[in-house]
């Protein structure tokens, strides 16, 4: 089994300033690891997504809720949780589908961003409860590949 | 996030700086329309050779445009994208609506131009 060889948590507002915060700790936690700068990148823009989510839709927008942040570096993967305590989400298969139809200036590409730039995105919700993200970039393999899709 | 405006040629080029995320989205989005009712421009060039970082909320403030412009018989561009912006303009298919170009392809032109 592999070893957990550090783990950082955070709570934060849920406001959207913290949107970078996120991406911050999370690029901190894994710029010693062996990871391309383009694989930073697209770990930050996963982390983007759902911290944003979690705010926008979890929290429906208001700022005085709190989103955890948990960055777990383990042996052969790096693993960041993100969780609101929002609304939570009805049907998340359907939520996990590209929408380039949505209204305004949402894309509605949230999840497709997470799922593209992970190896591994798993969705845990519950109505009114709250949503958890976790998002998994494995280490040895992917370094290997010079880029990914 | 920094930003500003230029306009030449019957362009509105936006010229922005830094991290494009839900923090400064709203913001940019209303400078770019009230400079766009001001102007009475109906193209915009997203010029974002300087942007390191963007996400689906600057994707979305450049799509609501595009579809806005194109309404009006404008159109949109994007030029200069780095490596991280240029893959995320492709992924999002906003590269098949609208012109996009990275920034190595935008140098190559402009040496290309000077030879």
């Amino acid at each position: 089994m592999a070893k957990l060889i550090n783990r950082v948590e955070s709570r934060f507002f849920s406001i959207a300033e913290n949107v970078a915060l996120s991406r911050v700790m999370v690029a901190a936690v894994a710029a010693p690891l062996d990871l391309l700068l383009s694989q930073l990148d697209e770990i930050k823009v996963a982390v983007s997504e759902a911290v944003s989510n979690a705010i926008i839709h979890g929290y429906e927008g208001r700022a005085d809720e709190l989103v955890g942040l948990a960055i777990e570096h383990w042996e052969d993967r790096l693993t960041i949780r993100i969780k609101d305590n929002g609304v939570g989400i009805q049907n998340i298969a359907e939520a996990m589908e590209p929408n380039f139809s949505s209204c305004g200036d949402r894309m509605g590409l949230g999840f497709a961003f997470m799922n593209s730039f992970m190896d591994k995105l798993e969705v845990f919700s519950e109505i009114g409860k709250g949503t958890e993200v976790i998002l998994t970039k494995m280490l040895q393999e992917e370094t290997t590949e010079s880029n990914k899709g | 996030m920094q930003y500003r405006f230029k306009k030449e040629g019957g362009i509105l080029y936006v010229q922005t700086e830094g991290e494009i995320d839900m923090s400064m989205c709203d913001e940019w989005r209303d400078a770019i329309d009230n400079e766009l009712g001001r102007s009475g421009l109906r193209n915009i060039v997203f010029d974002v050779t300087s942007v390191s970082f963007i996400d689906s909320s600057g994707l979305g403030v450049i799509l609501g445009r595009y579809r806005k412009l194109l309404a009006r018989g404008g159109k949109v561009a994007v030029k200069g994208a780095n490596e991280q912006v240029y893959k995320i303009l492709l992924l999002s298919g906003l590269a098949k609506i609208m012109e996009v170009s990275p920034a190595c392809k935008q140098a190559v032109n402009r040496v290309g131009g000077i030879l």
